[in-house]
């Protein structure tokens, strides 16, 4: 086998990354491997860092704003910044850096939990009618379509209107519903594309059960794209959340979150653009670092770029 | 006297065995073939395949689905695998080979037909018995890059029959196992912690080799198991099965469309056409005696390396493109591209045995070829 000994060699030449140079030490398993390479990844760091912050100021507020969102004062409606008031007055004369720190906790809620919602139903129907094909497959599409076909403004203000709760999560509820079919279609079509491929077959030459191979074969191959979408999706739902609450259908009063203010403040944007800036950076800056988290999972589970 | 002959046929090749013996072995169909196929001993087959068939239909309509048809990939094939041999099946793209692979893996139902597995049809298992069975009977695939998850360590890609079948091997003893199967196939054990695609591409087919070796199974089905490799690599490839097989006492089922490492590995070779087996020998009847005109025509496509023995030989074209499965010619399914067919090729199926003309006769085209005008032609060697 000389000829195999070269092969070897030229193995042990091809740069692997930690992989490469590693001796085989302890057994590693995609999981372990993928959180090694988190942990030395700056775009995973940054973002995590972001996102523990922003849950953090979310649960308790009080620890970065000490003024009361809800105390407005007329007389100061849309002035500039002063001392003690770093970002300036809304249009009720309420201090927008309170009321920024404030709406994050809705607007964080809504994002995530409606995500995790989306995500986690429609990867769930979508990946099982993926996998097994037949009339479950084609029953779940045709219903995905029907929620599909619901137009979001107008099914927000029928559905949305006759709830009374004014906490978050009709909302969250109307989000899932109308989110899952997107997230769904994509995990199917990689659901079906994973199960094609021969590893598949050899696991069931093998014996392996369903769950077995839609564990550790399929779900580890197919989830990429829904990780992509997800955090897309996030952005586009506290967004959503927004609209609805402009539509008066949304969160409400009391209630303070990024999407009533930023709808408020576009009200004025020529006249005092502070008030939209500062809410809607806050939201930009929020999606972009559950992009990046997205981005540096989705990479870490991929050996290929290692 | 022709029956009488058949009989007798075995007493006269196999000179070892005495008359009543042999006339005894010769009853089972079986045993028949054994007798008649090898001058040596070859013992029980381990796996019988007796009319096997697998018909995908073809549907039309979205909602109420009706058949209009039915793609006849693979259409009554019957053989024996013995222990320790290797069984080549030849034959171009799309006439069924990669479909009996399948069956015989059990990854499809057949439509009907027996696979014996040591005298138990296998075909009708579910549950525990056939997790056993599976155990037994491995494969290794074509494309050595789609057949290893690119998401799982070596390890855990040796490791994972342990895993569907603990009684492999003790949990605390795995890794070693892993290890030691990585050396039998020529790897650096200390590879455990690499993914597929830090490998060459045979390099990946010995991980799926030792993958398909983790059980001790005692058959091995290889898909096409080197076409996807470097000739260089391939001869490699084969050369450890060939050395492994020697080593754990495998059978081999090797499916294949290069003639020239068919006989490379092979004891005996099967030559298949739209779904149907059209002859079937040792390869020195194969491919020095060759009686099915197909044979033939695959055989005198074989490049000759010789420049002036290749000059001198019959080269048989054939015309025309293979039929569709889903609509094979009547009676014998090679007569539309066969230079002998005549009217009974159209309304009778030949049957796959020995044929008449040759019953009598002990040189080695007396073989099993489904033709009504079987005739010797040395395509290989012809000046």
């Amino acid at each position: 086998m000389d000829l195999a000994m070269s092969e070897a060699e030229t193995l042990e030449k091809t740069p692997g990354g930690p992989l490469g140079t590693g001796p085989a030490g302890k057994p590693r398993s995609l999981w372990s491997d993928a959180w090694f390479q988190l942990r030395r990844n700056p775009v995973f760091l940054v973002s995590g860092l972001l996102i523990l912050f922003l849950v953090v100021i979310s649960i308790w507020p009080s620890l970065i704003a000490s003024g009361d969102p809800l105390e407005c004062h007329l007389s100061k409606a849309q002035e500039g910044p002063e001392p003690g008031h770093p970002f300036g007055y809304d249009s009720q004369g309420c201090d927008v850096y309170t009321r920024t720190v404030y709406g994050a906790r809705a607007s964080i809620t809504v994002g995530v939990c409606a995500t995790l919602g989306a995500a986690l139903l429609g990867s769930l129907l979508g990946g099982l009618a993926g996998f097994f094909g037949g009339w479950w497959d084609a029953l779940l599409s045709r219903i995905a379509d029907i929620f599909f076909g619901i137009p979001v403004i107008l099914g927000g203000l029928v559905l949305l209107s006759v709830v009374t709760s004014t906490t978050v999560w009709p909302v969250v509820g109307f989000i899932v519903l109308l989110g899952w079919p997107q997230v769904s279609r994509i995990a199917r079509g990689s659901v079906i594309t994973a199960k094609q491929n021969d590893y598949v077959q050899a696991a069931r030459a093998l014996g392996a059960g369903n769950g077995r191979m839609l564990l550790r074969h399929v779900a580890p191959n197919a989830v990429a794209p829904v990780i992509v979408v997800a955090t897309i999706a996030l952005g586009t739902y506290i967004a959503l959340e927004a609209t609805l609450s402009f539509l008066g259908v949304g969160l409400r009063p009391p209630t303070v979150s990024w999407g009533i203010d930023i709808a408020n403040a576009a009200q004025s944007i020529r006249n005092a653009p502070h008030m939209l800036l500062w809410p809607a950076g806050a939201l930009s800056v929020t999606v972009l670092a559950f992009i990046m988290l997205g981005d540096a999972v989705r990479d870490a589970l991929d050996p290929k770029l290692r | 006297m022709a029956d009488l002959n058949k009989g007798e046929e075995p007493v006269d090749r196999k000179s070892d065995v005495s008359a009543t013996e042999a006339a005894e072995a010769a009853e089972p169909a079986g045993a028949v073939e054994a007798a008649i196929e090898a001058p040596v001993e070859r013992g029980e087959p381990i796996l019988q395949v007796r009319n096997l068939v697998k018909h995908f239909p073809l549907t039309q309509g979205i909602l109420f689905k009706r058949q209009i048809g039915a793609v006849k990939a693979v259409d009554g094939i019957s053989f024996d695998l013995y222990q320790g041999e290797t069984l080549g099946i030849v034959g171009e793209s799309g006439c069924g080979k990669s479909t009996v692979a399948k069956l015989l893996m059990l990854l499809e139902t057949a439509t009907s037909g027996e696979v014996f597995y040591k005298g138990q049809d296998i075909t009708k298992l579910s549950g525990r018995a056939l997790r056993a069975v599976r155990r037994n009977i491995q494969m290794v695939f074509q494309d050595p890059y789609t057949s290893l998850n690119p998401r799982m360590t070596v390890g855990d890609i040796i490791g994972e029959p342990f895993d569907i079948h603990p009684e492999g091997a003790p949990k605390g003893d795995r890794r070693r196992k892993v290890q030691e199967l990585l050396d039998v196939v020529g790897l650096n054990p200390e590879y455990i912690n690499r993914y597929p695609h830090q490998f060459s591409g045979g390099q990946r087919q010995r991980i799926g080799i030792a993958r398909g070796l983790a059980l001790n199974p005692e058959i091995i089905i290889c898909d096409e198991p080197v076409s996807a490799l470097d000739v260089s690599v391939q001869a490699q490839v084969i050369n450890l099965m060939e050395k492994l097989q020697d080593e754990f006492n495998l059978s081999y089922l090797f499916i294949a469309h290069d003639l020239s490492i068919v006989r490379h590995i092979s004891d005996r070779v099967g030559v298949m056409y739209l779904g149907k087996m059209a002859e079937i020998g040792t390869d020195a009847e194969i491919y020095d005696h060759p009686t099915h005109p197909y044979t033939q025509a695959l055989l005198s496509a074989v490049p000759v390396p010789d420049p002036e023995a290749r000059e001198g030989r019959e080269r048989i074209i054939l015309t025309g493109d293979v039929p569709s499965p889903a609509n094979p010619p009547s009676g014998c399914r090679f007569r539309t591209r066969c230079w002998k067919a005549q009217d009974k090729c159209a309304t009778e199926v030949p049957v796959l045995a020995i044929p008449e003309r040759f019953k009598d006769s002990e040189t080695l085209a007396a073989h099993e070829s489904a033709c009504h005008f079987a005739e010797e032609k040395d395509v290989v060697h012809a000046a």
